[in-house]
C-alpha cells in the first residue's frame, strides 16, 4: 500500500434523503399522503365514533338510502307501530299519535291485555322503552307509550339493514392491510428475482424466467382454494396467496429493464471497477429501477384491493360479517338500478384512496429518479 | 435468431410437461370433485361414474393415463360438459375468445400509448392531470361494475347495441365486451407509457437530439417513444396472453361462449380434464407471448442481446 | 319432405345469418327466445341431472307420459295404460301415429331399449336411481344382473308392460322425468354418444335440435314429424344459457329474451314495480332448510334444535330478505304436493315470535345455557349472496337468545363435498327440489341409510319403520297418513330446520300466450305462443 492519498468522499445526502427532500415540495404528493393517513385513521376510529356496530341489523331499515336527517322518517312510524302490533294480537285503535319524541298507540282486546305485548313494540328497531299506560278498569284497553329512537345512517343501509358508513369504514381496513402487504410482498419478490434474473442474465435468466412461466401458467384459483384447505381461513395467508402470485408481472417488467441497464456505460464501468455483483445490483440496478417499480406498485394496489374482492366472491376470502371495499362494491354492483348509493360510497372511498396512492407514486417516481437530479 | 427462437421453444416442452404434472396433482388435492353437485348422487351412481371415468384408479394410474392420452393429443372428455370433449370445447370457445380479447389488446395499446404520449408531452398541465385522472379511474373500476353499467346504458336505456348474447359473432355484439375488457388495459397502458416516456425525453439521447435541432415530431416518435415502448411490451406480453384466454366475468355478464369462464367454472366444477385443458392452453400462449416479447425487446432495443 | 327435411334445415342453418337475415326466411316464422338457467351439462337424457336439460329435453323428446300446461302428468307416447290389481305392473298402449323427426315409428322396442341403456352401469347415469322402483333396476344399474333382466317387456310394437318391484303411486309422473325418455336405438348404435350432436339427432317430441353452442344457445326447430305438429305455434325455440341472473333481466328489457327462468330475488322489489305481473313467483317443489350435525354435542340435544327452529322468523326471511318470493316453511313437505294433503306442521306455526322466543330461551336453559355460558355455533352455506344474507339475519335472529353465531362460505362443490363426507360442521344450510310430487321424495331425506342427503346424521328406527311401511301401502289415503307420521316425528325431532319453501321466479313476456303458473315449474314450449 503506497500513500496516495483517497480523495476525500464527498459529503453527499443519500439517493433517499434527497429524494424525501423533494417529495415534500410535491403539493399533490402530500396532500395525498395526509389524505391517506386521515384515511387510514378514519378506518381505524371510525367504526367506533358512527354510533352502529358494524354488524349490528337494524331490521326495520333494510337497504334505505343515505340521509343527513335521521330514521324514522314521520310518515313511517305509525304503520310500523301497527305493523308492530299486528302480531300481539290486540285490536289497535286510531289514531296512533305521534308527541314530541314518543307514540301513542291505543290498543284494545276481547281478553285482559298482556303487559308482556309492549315488548311487540320495543322488538322495532324504532321504539325504544313501550310502556303500557292509562288502562281501563277491565283491563281490556289502554295506550301503549314508546319512545322513538332516531338513527343517522349518512350512506344509508346494506342488504340485510346494518349500517353502511361503519361498514364501509370497516372494510377499509381489510382492504388497505390487504392492498398494501400483499404488494411489498410482491414488489420485494418481484424486484429481488427480477433484477437477479436479468443481471446475470445467461443459463441463470433462462431457468429463472421458465420458473416464472411455470408459475403464471398454474391455476390461481386452485392455488389459493388449497391454501385455505390446508391452513384454514387465515387472513394471512391470503396476503401470501395474493403476493405470491402477483409478483410475477414485476419480475418480469424488472428483468426487462435491467437487461436493457446493463448494457449501460455506467454498469459496465463499475463492472470493470470490480464492483460484485451485488453492490452493482444493490447500488445501480435497482435504484435505476425506482420509476417502473413505483408506476407499477401504484398499479398493483388496487388490482390486490380488486383481486380480493373476486377471491371473496367465490367464497375464499373474507368471511362474514367481516367486509372489505371490493366485496361493498360488488354487492353494490349487483344493484345498480334499484339502490345505486350501496355502490357510490364504497366506490368512492376506493376510488380516492387509489388516487391518492397514484399521486404518491408519481410523486416518488419524480423525487427519486437517478437521472433528474 | 432462429437458433434462439427454436431453442425456446425446445425449452417450452419440460415446462409444459412441469405445468401438466404441477397442475395435475394441485388439483386432485383441491377438496370435493366432478361429481358433487348441490344434488348428491346415490353413492351407486358415484360409482359407476368414477369406473367410466377412471376415477377409481390409483392417482399415479390416472397420471400416466392422462400423461398417455396428452401425448397423443387428446385432451380427454370434460365431466361436466358431458357431450363434449375438451378440446371440441376449446375449438369452438377459443376463436370467440380471441376475437373479444385481440379486440381490446389493439384498443387498449393504440388508444394508452396515444393517451399517455399526450400525457407526457404536457406533463403537469390540465390534459395530463385530465389523463391520470381517467386512467386511475379505468384502473379502480371493476369490470364486473363496468359491464352491466354498460349493457344497462347502451343495451336497455339508450337502446343501440345488444344488452347481451352473441349473435354468432355480428361486429355489434363484440362492441361492449371489448371496450369493458380494454377500459382497465387503456388504463394501464396509459400510465406506463407517460412514466416511460417522461423518463426518456429526460435521457441523454433525447437531450442530445433535441440539441442537435431534430423535429420534436422525430424526436418523439423516432427516440424517445423506441425506449418508452419498453415496459408497456413488456406488459403487453402477459396481458396478450390473459385477454386472448378470455374472461370470465365479460363472458358471463353478456352472454359469450368464449373459454374464459372454463377457467373458473371448471376450477369451481371440479372438471378436471377441462382445468387440465385450460392450463395447458394458457400456459402455451403465455410461453409463445414471452416469447414474442423478448424478441420484440431486441428488436426495439438494439442494446439487448438475446442470450 | 321426408328424410331430407332434416338435412335441408342443417344445410340453411349452416349458411347461418344468411337464412335469417333474407326478409322471407325471418317473416316466416315465429322464434321464441327462451333465457334457461345455465349451461346444459348434457343433451343426453340418460346422463341428465339439471332443470336446465329438463326445460330442453321436455321440447326434444316426448316420454310415455308428459306433463300439460298445468303440470298435470297426461299421456304422451302411451295413448292409454291399465294397473295390475297388485299396483305392481303398468302396461302401455303407444299411440299409432308417433314417430321420429327421421320418420321412423316410436315402437315399445325403443323404449325397452332406452330403458336397458339407462340402468346399463357403463351408461354413468346420473339420476338412473330415479327409476329404481322398475323390477330389478337397482340390481341392473349395480353391475349385479344383465340389463335384460330389467322389468321391462315389448309385448309387441305398440305395447309395452313395464314391472314395478312394489307399487309405486307415483309411478306416472316418473316417467315425466327426463330420465323416462326414449332415446332412437338405431342412431345411439351407429353414433354412440355422439348421438346428441345436431347432425346425428333423431327425436320423437315437438322440437328437434339443429344447433348446439355451449354457453352460447341451443336452437330446436320444429319437428313435423311431431303427432300434434299442428297445433305447435312455435317455429323454433332458441334458449340461452344465462348464469348471471342480472343479465337475463337486462336482455329482457331491451326486448331480446322473452321469458327469464331466474331471477336476482335481492331486487325483486325494483322487478315488481318496473315489470308488474311478468314476474311471477308460484310456490315451487323445494324446501330451503339448515341441516343441524345431530352426531355432535350439543346439537344431539333435540331442546337445543327446537329452541334454534323456533327463534326463526320465517315471516321476515321471506319477505325482507327474500323479497316475497319465498314462502315460510314449517314442515319438511311443501303444501299442495300430491298424494298428501296438509303437511304435519311444527305446532309453533301461527304462534307470536315472542312467545316462541321464551320458549326457545327456556329450552336452551333446560339444555344448560344462559347468559354465563351462551350457546355457540356456526353457520356454514355455500357462497351466494342471498344464503349469506339469510344466514346474517338468522344469525340476529339467534342473538335474541343468547346464541352466539359465526358463519362460514365456502364454494359449492366444497360445501357439499363437506356436507357428503361427513364433515365437521354445526349448521349447514342445504336445499331440496323434489324430482316428483310426492312426500316420499322429501321424507326419505333423513332416512338412517341415505348416506348422501342425510346430512344430520339422524338416526331414527322408528322413523325408518315408518317409512318402510308407507313404502308397501297401496291405499293412497293410509299412505298419506303414515307419511304425515313420519313427518310428524321429523318435525319433533327436527334433523332439518326447514326455512322456506321455495318458490320459482320467473319473467315471462305478456307476449307469450300458455305459460301457465305450476308447482313443478314445467313449460313445454309446444304449449306456449306468441303475439304480436
Amino acid at each position: 500500500m503506497t500513500a496516495v492519498v483517497q480523495p476525500r468522499p464527498v459529503e453527499g445526502r443519500s439517493l433517499w434523503q434527497d429524494g424525501l427532500a423533494r417529495l415534500r415540495r410535491n403539493r399533490a404528493a402530500m396532500a395525498s399522503l395526509v389524505f391517506l393517513v386521515l384515511m387510514a385513521l378514519a378506518c381505524l376510529a371510525g367504526p367506533y365514533l358512527t354510533g352502529h356496530a358494524y354488524d349490528q341489523v337494524y331490521r326495520s331499515y333494510v337497504k334505505v338510502g343515505p340521509s343527513l336527517s335521521p330514521y324514522p322518517k314521520a310518515e313511517a312510524i305509525a304503520p310500523a307501530a301497527l305493523d308492530a302490533l299486528k302480531r300481539a294480537r290486540v285490536d289497535v285503535g286510531e289514531p296512533v299519535e305521534i308527541v314530541g319524541e314518543s307514540v301513542r298507540i291505543p290498543v284494545s282486546s276481547s281478553r285482559e291485555l298482556d303487559p308482556r305485548i309492549v315488548r311487540y313494540v320495543d322488538r322495532v328497531d324504532i321504539f325504544s322503552g313501550a310502556r303500557l299506560e292509562e288502562m281501563a278498569g277491565d283491563g281490556k284497553s289502554g295506550v301503549i307509550v314508546a319512545d322513538i329512537e332516531r338513527f343517522t345512517f349518512l350512506f344509508g343501509t346494506d342488504a340485510t339493514g346494518r349500517d353502511l358508513l361503519t361498514r364501509t369504514l370497516i372494510a377499509g381496513r381489510i382492504s388497505l392491510t390487504i392492498g398494501l402487504l400483499a404488494t411489498v410482498v410482491a414488489i420485494v419478490i418481484g424486484v429481488t428475482y427480477g433484477a437477479v434474473s436479468g443481471y446475470l442474465g445467461g443459463r441463470v435468466d433462462l431457468v429463472m424466467m421458465r420458473v416464472v412461466d411455470i408459475l403464471y401458467s398454474l391455476p390461481f384459483i386452485f392455488f389459493v382454494i388449497l391454501l385455505v384447505v390446508f391452513f384454514g381461513r387465515n387472513f394471512v395467508l391470503m396476503f401470501i396467496a395474493v403476493g405470491a402470485v402477483e409478483w410475477l408481472d414485476m419480475a418480469r417488467i424488472v428483468r426487462g429493464q435491467t437487461l436493457s441497464l446493463k448494457r449501460q456505460e455506467f454498469i459496465q464501468a463499475a463492472e470493470a471497477l470490480g464492483v460484485e455483483n451485488v453492490g452493482i445490483l444493490r447500488r445501480h440496478i435497482i435504484p435505476n429501477l425506482t420509476g417502473p417499480v413505483v408506476i407499477y406498485m401504484t398499479l398493483l394496489v388496487p388490482r390486490v384491493i380488486l383481486l380480493e374482492s373476486f377471491l371473496s366472491f367465490l367464497g375464499l376470502g373474507v368471511q362474514e360479517p367481516m367486509t372489505s371495499w371490493g366485496v361493498l362494491i360488488s354487492e353494490g354492483a349487483r344493484d345498480i338500478e334499484g339502490n345505486p348509493t350501496m355502490l357510490l360510497f364504497p366506490a368512492i372511498f376506493l376510488t380516492t384512496t387509489l388516487f391518492a396512492l397514484n399521486f404518491i407514486g408519481d410523486g416518488l417516481r419524480d423525487a427519486l429518479d437517478p437521472k433528474d437530479r | 435468431m432462429f437458433g434462439y427462437v427454436t431453442r425456446r421453444l425446445l425449452t417450452a416442452i419440460p415446462t409444459l410437461f412441469l405445468i401438466v404434472t404441477g397442475a395435475f396433482f394441485l388439483i386432485r388435492v383441491a377438496p370435493g370433485g366432478p361429481f358433487n353437485l348441490e344434488r348428491p348422487l346415490e353413492a351407486k351412481v358415484m360409482e359407476n361414474l368414477n369406473r367410466i371415468y377412471h376415477l377409481d384408479k390409483p392417482l399415479w394410474e390416472q397420471y400416466l393415463y392422462y400423461l398417455g392420452n396428452l401425448a397423443r393429443g387428446d385432451f380427454g372428455p370434460s365431466f361436466v360438459y358431458r357431450d363434449f370433449s375438451v378440446a371440441e370445447l376449446f375449438a369452438s370457445g377459443l376463436p370467440v375468445s380471441i376475437q373479444i380479447g385481440a379486440g381490446a389488446l389493439v384498443l387498449a395499446l393504440v388508444a394508452g400509448t396515444l393517451l399517455g404520449i399526450a400525457s407526457a408531452l404536457r406533463q403537469n398541465r390540465p390534459a395530463d392531470y385530465g389523463i391520470v385522472g381517467l386512467a386511475t379511474l379505468g384502473i379502480t373500476i371493476p369490470t364486473f361494475v363496468i359491464a352491466p353499467l354498460l349493457s344497462l346504458v347502451f343495451g336497455v336505456w339508450l337502446g343501440w347495441l345488444p344488452a347481451g348474447g352473441w349473435g354468432d359473432g355480428a361486429w355489434s355484439y363484440k362492441i361492449l365486451p371489448i371496450v369493458t375488457l380494454a377500459l382497465p388495459q387503456i388504463a394501464v397502458v396509459t400510465r406506463l407509457t407517460r412514466g416511460a416516456m417522461i423518463e426518456a425525453m429526460r435521457s441523454h439521447h433525447i437531450r442530445t437530439a433535441r440539441a442537435y435541432g431534430l423535429k420534436p415530431w422525430t424526436v418523439v416518435v423516432v427516440h424517445a417513444l423506441r425506449s418508452a415502448i419498453l415496459p408497456v411490451v413488456s406488459y403487453a406480453g402477459p396481458a396478450a396472453a390473459a385477454l386472448l384466454t378470455g374472461s370470465v366475468v365479460v363472458e358471463t355478464i353478456f352472454g359469450i361462449p368464449g373459454v374464459g369462464r372454463y377457467f373458473v367454472q371448471a376450477a369451481l366444477n371440479r372438471d378436471y380434464t377441462l382445468v387440465m385443458g385450460t392450463v395447458i392452453v394458457i400456459a402455451i400462449f403465455i410461453i409463445v407471448f414471452n416469447l414474442v416479447v423478448d424478441l420484440l425487446y431486441a428488436l426495439i432495443d438494439p442494446r439487448v442481446r438475446l442470450g | 319432405m321426408t328424410i331430407s327435411f332434416g338435412a335441408g334445415l342443417r344445410a340453411s342453418l349452416f349458411a347461418g345469418a344468411l337464412v335469417a337475415g333474407t326478409a322471407f326466411g325471418a317473416m316466416a316464422e315465429t322464434v321464441y327466445h327462451r333465457g334457461n338457467d345455465g349451461n346444459p351439462e348434457t343433451l343426453d337424457q340418460h346422463k341428465t341431472s339439471t332443470v336446465a336439460e329438463a326445460h330442453i329435453l321436455r321440447d326434444l323428446y316426448e316420454g310415455l307420459m308428459v306433463y300439460d300446461a298445468n303440470a298435470k302428468v297426461v299421456p304422451g307416447v302411451a295413448e292409454s295404460h291399465t294397473v295390475s290389481e297388485d299396483g305392481t305392473v303398468y302396461t302401455f298402449t303407444l299411440r299409432g301415429d308417433a314417430m321420429w323427426s327421421n320418420g321412423d315409428p316410436v315402437t315399445a322396442g325403443d323404449f325397452v331399449y332406452s330403458l336397458r341403456r339407462i340402468m346399463t352401469p357403463e351408461t354413468g347415469a346420473k339420476y338412473a336411481n330415479i327409476l329404481y322402483p322398475i323390477k330389478n333396476a337397482e340390481k341392473v344399474n349395480k353391475g349385479e344382473l344383465a340389463p335384460a333382466e330389467l322389468g321391462v317387456k315389448a309385448v309387441d310394437d305398440k305395447t309395452l308392460e313395464i314391472t314395478l318391484e312394489q307399487a309405486t303411486p307415483f309411478f306416472l309422473e316418473l316417467l315425466t322425468h327426463q330420465t323416462g325418455l326414449p332415446v332412437h336405438p338405431a342412431t345411439v348404435e351407429a353414433h354412440g354418444s355422439d348421438f346428441v350432436k345436431p347432425e346425428n339427432f333423431v327425436s320423437n317430441g315437438a322440437f328437434t335440435l339443429a344447433e348446439f353452442t355451449p354457453n352460447d344457445k341451443l336452437v330446436a326447430v320444429k319437428n313435423a314429424k311431431y303427432h300434434g305438429a299442428d297445433s305447435v305455434a312455435i317455429d323454433k325455440v332458441i334458449f340461452y344459457p344465462i348464469e348471471d341472473r342480472a343479465s337475463c333481466v337486462r336482455r329482457f328489457e331491451a326486448g331480446e329474451i322473452h321469458s327469464c327462468s331466474d331471477l336476482p330475488t335481492d331486487q325483486i322489489a325494483d322487478l315488481r314495480a318496473k315489470f308488474g305481473d311478468q314476474v311471477r313467483t308460484p310456490p315451487y317443489l323445494g324446501n330451503y332448510y339448515y341441516a343441524v350435525n345431530m352426531s355432535k354435542p350439543p346439537f344431539d340435544d333435540v331442546r337445543v334444535r327446537q329452541a334454534l327452529s323456533m327463534t326463526v322468523d320465517r315471516e321476515y326471511v321471506a319477505e325482507e330478505i327474500w323479497g316475497g318470493t319465498m314462502v315460510p316453511a314449517y314442515s319438511l313437505v311443501p303444501p299442495g304436493i300430491n298424494n298428501y294433503g296438509e303437511p304435519a306442521y311444527a305446532d309453533y306455526k301461527g304462534e307470536a315470535m315472542l312467545d316462541r322466543e321464551d320458549k326457545a330461551l327456556a329450552l336452551l336453559q333446560e339444555a344448560g345455557f344462559g347468559p354465563d355460558k351462551p350457546l355457540k355455533l356456526e353457520i356454514m352455506y355455500n357462497t351466494s349472496e342471498n344464503h349469506k344474507n339469510t344466514a346474517i339475519a338468522i344469525a340476529d335472529m339467534w342473538k335474541t337468545i343468547g346464541v352466539e353465531t359465526t358463519m362460514i362460505n365456502r364454494d359449492l362443490a366444497s360445501h357439499y363435498a363437506h356436507l357428503r363426507d361427513k364433515g365437521d360442521f354445526d349448521i349447514a344450510r342445504a336445499g331440496w327440489i323434489g324430482d316428483y310430487s310426492d312426500p316420499q321424495n322429501f321424507l326419505f331425506l333423513v332416512e338412517s341409510d341415505n348416506d348422501g342427503f342425510n346430512y344430520a346424521n339422524y338416526k331414527n328406527a322408528d322413523y325408518d319403520a315408518l317409512m318402510d311401511k308407507a313404502a308397501a301401502e297401496t291405499d293412497l289415503e293410509k299412505r298419506a297418513d303414515i307419511l304425515r307420521e313420519a313427518e310428524a316425528m321429523f318435525m319433533r325431532d327436527l334433523p332439518f330446520i326447514p326455512i322456506l319453501y321455495y318458490s320459482s321466479h320467473s319473467l315471462v313476456s305478456p307476449k307469450l300466450k300458455g305459460w301457465e303458473d305450476n308447482l313443478q315449474n314445467v313449460h313445454p314450449t309446444r304449449l306456449i305462443s306468441i303475439e304480436g
